[in-house]
C-alpha cells in the first residue's frame, strides 16, 4: 500500500464510522426529544401522545389542592381557553404560585397529566417563552398584566 | 463627563482596530517594513482604548452614576461593592466590553511576543484586529453601554440576585478568557493560510495560546458548574442546558485542537485538520456568544432578547468562519504533505482522540441547536434533555477515557506494540475491574453507565500514574529529586490533565451512585436521617434581615453517631430590587463528601419543604478541573524559551517593535 492509499483508507474508514455516529445521534435525538404543548393544542389533538411531553400555561387560581401526605398536589394548567388537570408528587419549585406561569413534564394518563417534573422559574416576572407562546396561540396573552417574558 | 470618555475610547477603538486590521496586512504583501511594524503599536493602542472603555464603565457602576442607562438597568445603591464591580459584566452591554477587552489583551500579548516573526505577527494581529473591529462595532452600534438617560432616576433596577454571588464575579471573565483565547488559534490559522504555509514552527508558536485558552476555559466551565451546584439549590452540577452546552462546544473542539497541534509540531502531519479545527474552535466560541445573546435561549444568561443583536453576531460568525473556510479552500493546497505514519502509532492515537472529540462536539451541537432551529422553522417547541446526552455524549466520553491511557505510551510514527502496552497497563485494568465489581455490588443506586464510568475513571487515574512512573524511570540522574527535575514539564502537564479527567469522573460517578438524600416535609423538632448523618430541624426564622434582602432561615443541627458535625442554616432570600426569590443552600464541603441542605416553602398543613443530601466525593469534580488547568499551566511554564524563528515566506528585517503604551 502506498502512503497515499493508506491515508485514503483511514479517511474513508473514519467517514464510515462518522456516518454511523451521526445516524445513532439522530436516532437518540428522535427518541429523546420532548415536545411542548399548550392546553389548547393538547385539547385539539385527537390522539394523546404516548410519550413524555411538556405542557405549560398558568396555574389556575383556586385549583391547587394538597393531598394529605404533604407531597402530592393536584392543580390545573390553563391558557384561558382550555385546561389540563395535573397531578404531581414531590417538592415544588419555590416560585410555584397560583396565577403564575408553569411548565410540567410528564405523561397524559386517564384524562390527567401525571407530572414527573415541575420546572423552576427564575423570578416572579419571568414567563417561560413556551408559556408566553402558548398563551399567544390561545389569544389569552395579556402583557399589560405585567407577565412579560 | 466620565461616560463620554468611555464613549470616545470606544470610537477610537473602532478606528484603531480598523487600521490594525488593514494596514499591517497590506504591508506584508507590499513588503513595506513600516506598515508591518505598525501592527504591534496599533494592537497596543487598541488594547489601551478597550481598557479605558471598560474601566470607565466600571467607574460608572462603582459610583452608581444613574445618568447612564446601563447602570440604571443593572445596579442599585444598596448593592454590595463586589457586585457593583461584577455587575459591570453581569449584563449584555458590559460583558461585551469585557469580551473585546480580553480580545485586545490577547492581541497585546501577541504583539509583545519576541519570538514570532514580524511579518507573520503582523498578519496574526491584523486578523485579530478584524475580529475586534466586528465586536467594537457591535458594541457601539447595537449595545452601547454609555447611553445616558434624562431625567436621571434616583435609583437603579438592581442586579438579578441569582447573579449576586462570588461565582458570578469570576465565572464570566474566565469563560471569556477561554472563549476569546481561541481567537488566537483562529488568527494563526488564517495567517497561516494567507502565507500558504503551515509547519512545525507555526504549530510550536500556536501551541501555548491554545494551551492558555484551554486551561482558562476549563476553569471557566468548572466555575459555572460550581455556581449551578450551590446557587440553584437542586444539588445538581450540570443540567445540559443550552447555555452550559455552548461553553462546552469550544472546549471539546479546543481539546481536540490541543492534541492535533502536537502532531503538526512534532511530525508535520494533520495540518489541514488542525487548521480547520482552529477555525471550528473559535467558530464554536462565536456560536456560544451568538446563542447567549440572541434571545434564543432562556435563562439567567440571556440578557438580550433583541433579535437584531443576534443577527449581527450571526452575520459576523458567517463572515469570519465562512471567510476563513473560503481562504482554506483557496490556499490549503499549498500545504506540504506531512510525514506518513502507521495507523497504530501515537499519531494514530491522536487521530482517534480528535475523531471522538469531534463526534462529541457534533452531538452536543445537534442537541443544543436542533430545538432552536425547529422552533424557528416550524414553531414546534421541543426540548432535548439529559436522556439524549446520556445516550450519545456519555458513551463517546467513555470511549475517550478507554483510549486516553494507551495513547501516551504509543511511539511516534511506528507501529505500537499494543500487546506490550496493555501488559504494562494490566494493573490499571485489574484495579478498574475491582472498582466495577465493588460499585455494582455495594453502591446503593448503581447504574450500568455510572459503574462503567467509575471503572474507566479508575483506569484513567491508575493508568496515568503508571505512565508517570514509566516517564520517571526513563530519566537518568542520581536521586529522586534529580530525576523528577528532569521530567519535561509537558509530561507533567499531560499527567495532570489526564489525571484530572479521572478525578472529575470519579467525582461525578461516586456522587451519583453513593448519594443519600431526603426530600419531603419536616416540622420543627423533626429529625431526618441522610446516610450516616442525622439532621435535626431546630428552628425556622421567617424574617432575617440581610443587606438588601429578607430571608427565611432554617437551622439544622447535624450529627454523626451522636457527635456534632455542623450547624447548617440554609435560607430562602427575598430581594426587593428587583423582586426576586433565591435559594441559598447551606453546603459543608469536604474532600470526602458534601452535606447539602435546602429550605423551601412552608407546607399548607404545617412544616416546611426540605431537601437534604449527602454527596460523596462531589468536590472532586471541581478539584479535577483545577488539576487539569494546573497541568495546562505547568506545560506552559516549560515553553518559555522558544527560539526566534522565521515562519513567513517573505523575509523582512523589520525590528520587532516594542509595545507603545
Amino acid at each position: 500500500m502506498t502512503p497515499k492509499y493508506k491515508r485514503l483508507t483511514i479517511i474513508l474508514g473514519g467517514l464510515v464510522i462518522l456516518a454511523g455516529a451521526v445516524g445513532l445521534t439522530l436516532s437518540a435525538l428522535n427518541d429523546n426529544i420532548v415536545f411542548f404543548y399548550g392546553p389548547t393544542e393538547l385539547a385539539e389533538m385527537h390522539v394523546t401522545p404516548d410519550r413524555s411531553i411538556r405542557v405549560g400555561g398558568l396555574v389556575e387560581p383556586g385549583s391547587v389542592e394538597h393531598q394529605g401526605d404533604g407531597r402530592t398536589i393536584h392543580f390545573t394548567i390553563t391558557d384561558g381557553k382550555n385546561t389540563i388537570p395535573v397531578v404531581y408528587t414531590g417538592l415544588l419549585p419555590d416560585l410555584f404560585r397560583e396565577g403564575q406561569g408553569v411548565v410540567a413534564q410528564g405523561r397524559v394518563s386517564g384524562g390527567e397529566f401525571q407530572a414527573t417534573e415541575i420546572l423552576a422559574k427564575h423570578d416572579e416576572n419571568y414567563m417561560p417563552p413556551e408559556v408566553a407562546d402558548a398563551l399567544k396561540k390561545s389569544g389569552e396573552w395579556r402583557p399589560e398584566t405585567g407577565k412579560m417574558p | 463627563m466620565i461616560p463620554e470618555i468611555g464613549q470616545f475610547a470606544l470610537v477610537m477603538a473602532v478606528i484603531v482596530s480598523a487600521l490594525c486590521a488593514t494596514l499591517p496586512l497590506v504591508g506584508t504583501f507590499r513588503n513595506d517594513r513600516q506598515m508591518v511594524a505598525m501592527a504591534p503599536n496599533l494592537a497596543a493602542a487598541q488594547c489601551l482604548f478597550a481598557a479605558i472603555a471598560f474601566f470607565t464603565l466600571m467607574a460608572a457602576h462603582v459610583t452608581s452614576d444613574f445618568s447612564v442607562l446601563n447602570v440604571v438597568q443593572n445596579s442599585h445603591t444598596d448593592k454590595p461593592m463586589l457586585y457593583k464591580i461584577a455587575g459591570v459584566w453581569g449584563n449584555h452591554e458590559g460583558s461585551l466590553i469585557l469580551w473585546v477587552m480580553v480580545l485586545s489583551i490577547f492581541g497585546l500579548a501577541i504583539a509583545l511576543s519576541r519570538t514570532i516573526d514580524p511579518v507573520f505577527k503582523a498578519r496574526v494581529l491584523s486578523v485579530q484586529a478584524f475580529i475586534a473591529l466586528g465586536f467594537f462595532l457591535f458594541s457601539f452600534l447595537t449595545s452601547n453601554p454609555f447611553i445616558r438617560v434624562n431625567p436621571m432616576p434616583l435609583n437603579g433596577n438592581g442586579l438579578n440576585p441569582v447573579l449576586q454571588d462570588p461565582g458570578l464575579a469570576f465565572h464570566p471573565p474566565f469563560l471569556y478568557l477561554g472563549y476569546v483565547g481561541f481567537s488566537v488559534a483562529f488568527s494563526f490559522a488564517v495567517a497561516g493560510l494567507i502565507q500558504g504555509k503551515v509547519d512545525g514552527i507555526w504549530a510550536r508558536h500556536m501551541y501555548p495560546w491554545v494551551l492558555t485558552a484551554w486551561s482558562l476555559l476549563t476553569i471557566g466551565i468548572a466555575l459555572g458548574s460550581w455556581w449551578a451546584y450551590y446557587e440553584l439549590g437542586w444539588g445538581g452540577f450540570w443540567f445540559w442546558d443550552p447555555v452550559e452546552n455552548v461553553s462546552v462546544l469550544p472546549w471539546l473542539a479546543g481539546t481536540a485542537l490541543l492534541h492535533s497541534v502536537k502532531v503538526v509540531e512534532k511530525r508535520g502531519a494533520l495540518k489541514h485538520w488542525t487548521v480547520l479545527l482552529s477555525i471550528l474552535a473559535f467558530g464554536m466560541s462565536l456560536t456560544g456568544t451568538f446563542l447567549v445573546r440572541s434571545g434564543l435561549t432562556s435563562s439567567v444568561h440571556s440578557f438580550a432578547n433583541d433579535p437584531e443583536r443576534g443577527l449581527f453576531i450571526l452575520a459576523f460568525l458567517i463572515l469570519a468562519v465562512g471567510g476563513a473556510l473560503l481562504l482554506y479552500g483557496i490556499r490549503a493546497s499549498r500545504f506540504e504533505l506531512g510525514k506518513p505514519f502507521h495507523p497504530v502509532s501515537r499519531e494514530g492515537g491522536l487521530v482517534l482522540n480528535n475523531f471522538l472529540l469531534f463526534v462529541a462536539t457534533f452531538i452536543v451541537f445537534v442537541g443544543t441547536l436542533y430545538p432552536m432551529i425547529l422552533d424557528g422553522l416550524t414553531g414546534q417547541k421541543i426540548s432535548v434533555g439529559p436522556p439524549y446526552y446520556e445516550a450519545t455524549a456519555v458513551p463517546v466520553a467513555l470511549l475517550v477515557m478507554l483510549a486516553m491511557v494507551a495513547g501516551p505510551l504509543m511511539p511516534w510514527t511506528l507501529k505500537a506494540r499494543m500487546g506490550r502496552i496493555l501488559k504494562f497497563l494490566a494493573p490499571a485494568a485489574v484495579i478498574a475491574l475491582l472498582a466495577f465489581i465493588a460499585n455494582w455490588w455495594l453502591a446503593p443506586k448503581p447504574t450500568l453507565v455510572g459503574t462503567l464510568g467509575l471503572a474507566l475513571a479508575v483506569w484513567v487515574g491508575v493508568g496515568t500514574l503508571l505512565y508517570g512512573w514509566r516517564v520517571y524511570r526513563l530519566q537518568d540522574g542520581a536521586g529522586v529529586m534529580a530525576r523528577l527535575k528532569r521530567i519535561p514539564r509537558s509530561s507533567y502537564g499531560l499527567i495532570l490533565a489526564h489525571g484530572g479527567v479521572g478525578v472529575i469522573t470519579i467525582g461525578i460517578t461516586m456522587s451519583g451512585a453513593w448519594q443519600s438524600d431526603f426530600e419531603g416535609k419536616m416540622d420543627i423538632g423533626d429529625t431526618a436521617e441522610v446516610g450516616a448523618y442525622s439532621f435535626h430541624l431546630d428552628n425556622v426564622e421567617e424574617t432575617v434581615q440581610g443587606p438588601n434582602y429578607e430571608a427565611r432561615r432554617a437551622t439544622f443541627t447535624v450529627t454523626k453517631g451522636g457527635s456534632l458535625v455542623k450547624v447548617m442554616t440554609p435560607e430562602t432570600r427575598f430581594y426587593t430590587a428587583p423582586p426576586t426569590q433565591t435559594t441559598e443552600a447551606d453546603i459543608r464541603t469536604g474532600p470526602l463528601g458534601d452535606l447539602y441542605a435546602v429550605v423551601g416553602e412552608p407546607s399548607p398543613g404545617g412544616g416546611y419543604a426540605i431537601r437534604l443530601y449527602y454527596k460523596p466525593l462531589v468536590s472532586w469534580i471541581w478539584g479535577g478541573a483545577i488539576i487539569m488547568a494546573l497541568g495546562g499551566a505547568i506545560a506552559m511554564s516549560g515553553r518559555r524559551k522558544l527560539p526566534v524563528v522565521s515562519t513567513a515566506q517573505a523575509h523582512t528585517s523589520a525590528q520587532p517593535a516594542g509595545a507603545a503604551e
